[in-house]
């Protein structure tokens, strides 16, 4: 079986974010980019299964400007055995990702698709969703635990109230979630090795879509600012203000 | 044309989100129709017919919508789309789970949790953790919205709207509900709890949130917690406030123990007032707390729960 793992290239999770004075958008430059968090955990929990036989070859693809190679080679060092870039420069909507992802699923037919919960840029928390319904598949989003049998999968999944399973039929797509796995680091062996893997060069044309965005980003602002109020000494003097705020 | 808001239920309770993303739907597109579909769950149709400016329910009453699984959800939106011109449902793990297949399906993109309707077609929603707030705008065609509930008030429930059963749609079977481990607790729903009191790394076990959950019964809150002290196991994971965890609002939030990292602020810095008791007196949570104490929280909880005593809780 064959797994395709889409990781992203986003702003570092570290990275205090700033929001243009123009309001054009948050400023991204000479800041740290990494593989988007979720993303981790889904080349992790690709390679694992690869690792315990289930899987055969584990393919990463990005859809991004000319750094995004980067992110791809990082999954190359922790595992995927290829990948795909897909070069595109500004913002892709999840849509229009979901869609060339679909293009790519087309083409190489995985039994697989594990990708993040939620890109922490644009923390849509659609993408895989979306590419779940363009192919018809079943989908096992917000994974807890991934359980792969013989044609179908059964998902723990985080939910509201605490901890749903469900059992899908393979083809689908994965969604992880953050206790699915603790994701390893790449080794110095592995970084070198990587630099050997192949990755295809493909531009959103050879799938035909179109990635024009569909929304309109009129602003990006400043939220509200919180100041930092009172230091108090004692307990006893923290209930009484907040008594006397109403709080209580 | 009409919205369509999805309702979040259990069977057989309405949620608050329902009440919160019509407020959000009025906005948007009046008048509003709420979806209920589930098994068994008339009385959730009943309480959605009484929200104010719902104008008529719809009732899927079958099996396959009975844990809202996203493949049977997203045929019955899709067949009942084209009447709409805004589709919309609380951003629930529910609803982030079918909505996006029903955008894609409507070839339309997904506004994420919005905080705000500007006008009919604008929307605001935070990005990168709640440290921007995006101005959006949809092009002509459907609106899909999943709505951030603690940015909307609930719509009053002193209305009356006529119920209407709709058929089934076929279900393709793809995916099938296997079991559930729910956290009950007497406690109020930590999305809808005024106070909340909530502990981070600093807790150092499960057995100690005990602790927490006591004082939280004295006062009737819920109890939360960053991700560090649920990724160490001491809560499940539903307790987990912040960016990829849930929204809170409440008129109060306790956090003990926790160091206040963005990904935490951005579920829990909108509520009305923060209390922040942690002994780093550096502490980042201190830069958005309205009352701050350094303290060790082993001697600070007792001493509240004394405190709180004293006032007759
Ligand atoms: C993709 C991604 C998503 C994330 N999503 C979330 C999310 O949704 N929610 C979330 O919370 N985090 C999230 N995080 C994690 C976040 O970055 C922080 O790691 C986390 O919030 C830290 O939790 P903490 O404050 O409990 O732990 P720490 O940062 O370790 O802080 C513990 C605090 O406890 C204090 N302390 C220790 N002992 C005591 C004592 N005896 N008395 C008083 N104070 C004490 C310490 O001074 C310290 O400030 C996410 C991270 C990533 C990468
Ligand atoms: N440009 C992209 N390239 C590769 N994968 C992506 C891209 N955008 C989103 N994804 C995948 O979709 C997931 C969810 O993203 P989102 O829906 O934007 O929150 C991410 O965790 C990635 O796995």
């Amino acid at each position: 079986m064959k797994v395709i793992v889409p990781v992203k290239r986003v702003i570092d999770f570290n990275v205090k974010v700033r929001v243009k004075a123009d309001g054009s958008g948050v400023d991204l430059a000479n800041v740290k980019m990494s593989m988007n968090p979720f993303d981790e955990i889904a080349v992790e929990e690709a390679v694992r299964l690869k690792e315990k036989g289930k899987a055969t070859e584990v393919v990463a693809v990005s859809i991004g400007p000319q750094q995004a190679a980067e992110t791809i080679r990082t999954a190359l060092a922790l595992g995927a055995d290829r990948g795909i870039h897909v070069k595109a420069d500004g913002e892709v909507e999840p849509l229009a990702v979901a869609k060339i992802l679909k293009g790519i699923c087309e083409a190489e037919e995985p039994g697989l698709v594990i990708m993040g919960k939620q890109a922490i840029d644009d923390d849509s928390n659609q993408t895989g969703q979306m590419l779940a319904a363009l192919l018809a598949w079943p989908q096992g989003t917000f994974a807890h635990k991934v359980e792969i049998g013989d044609g179908q999968a059964q998902i723990e999944r985080e939910i509201d109230g605490g901890l749903q399973t469900v059992e899908i039929k393979l083809p689908a797509v994965i969604t992880t979630d953050l206790r699915l796995n603790e994701p390893r680091y790449a080794s110095l062996p592995n970084i070198m090795k990587a630099k050997k893997k192949n990755i295809d060069q493909k531009t959103p044309a050879d799938y035909g879509i179109d990635i024009t965005p569909r929304l309109k980003v009129l602003k990006v602002t400043e939220p509200a600012k919180r100041q930092a109020g009172a230091k108090l000494k004692t307990m006893a003097e923290l209930v009484g203000k907040l008594r006397e705020a109403g709080a209580l | 044309m009409a919205s369509l808001v999805i309702a979040e239920h259990d069977n057989s309770k309405l949620g608050e989100a329902t009440a919160k993303t019509v407020t959000a739907a009025m906005q948007v597109s009046a008048p509003v129709h709420v979806l209920v579909a589930g098994s068994d769950c008339a009385g959730v149709a009943n309480a959605a017919a009484k929200l104010a400016g719902v104008e008529k329910v719809l009732i899927a009453d079958a099996p396959p919508y009975t844990r809202m699984l996203a493949e049977p959800m997203e045929a019955l939106i899709v067949s009942l789309a084209p009447a709409y011109d805004a589709i919309l449902a609380p951003a629930t793990t529910n609803g982030k789970n079918y909505l996006p297949r029903v955008a894609a399906k409507l070839d339309v993109p997904q506004i994420s949790e919005i905080t705000k309707v500007v006008s009919p077609d604008t929307f605001e929603r935070p990005i990168y953790a709640g440290n921007a707030i995006a101005t959006v705008q949809a092009a002509d065609g459907k609106k899909i919205i999943t709505v951030r509930t603690t940015a909307f008030a609930a719509a009053a429930a002193d209305g009356n709207a006529p119920i209407e059963k709709i058929d089934a749609t076929a279900d393709s079977g793809a995916s099938r509900f296997v079991g559930e481990e729910l956290s009950r607790s007497e406690r109020p729903e930590l999305t809808a709890a005024k106070i909340i009191v909530s502990g981070g790394r600093g807790m150092q076990s499960g057995e100690n949130f005990k602790l927490l959950e006591n004082l939280a019964d004295k006062l009737h809150a819920a109890v939360g917690a960053s991700r560090a002290a649920v990724d160490a196991g001491f809560v499940p994971n539903d307790y987990q406030v912040g960016q990829t965890g849930k929204v809170v609002a409440p008129q109060l939030y306790i956090a003990f123990g926790i160091s206040g990292a963005i990904q935490h602020l951005a579920g829990m810095k909108d509520s009305k007032i923060i209390v922040a008791i942690n002994k780093d007196e550096d502490a980042p949570i201190f830069q958005i707390a309205d009352y701050a104490l350094v303290a060790d929280l082993f001697q600070a909880i007792p001493e509240m729960e004394a405190e709180l005593t004293k006032l007759g809780y």
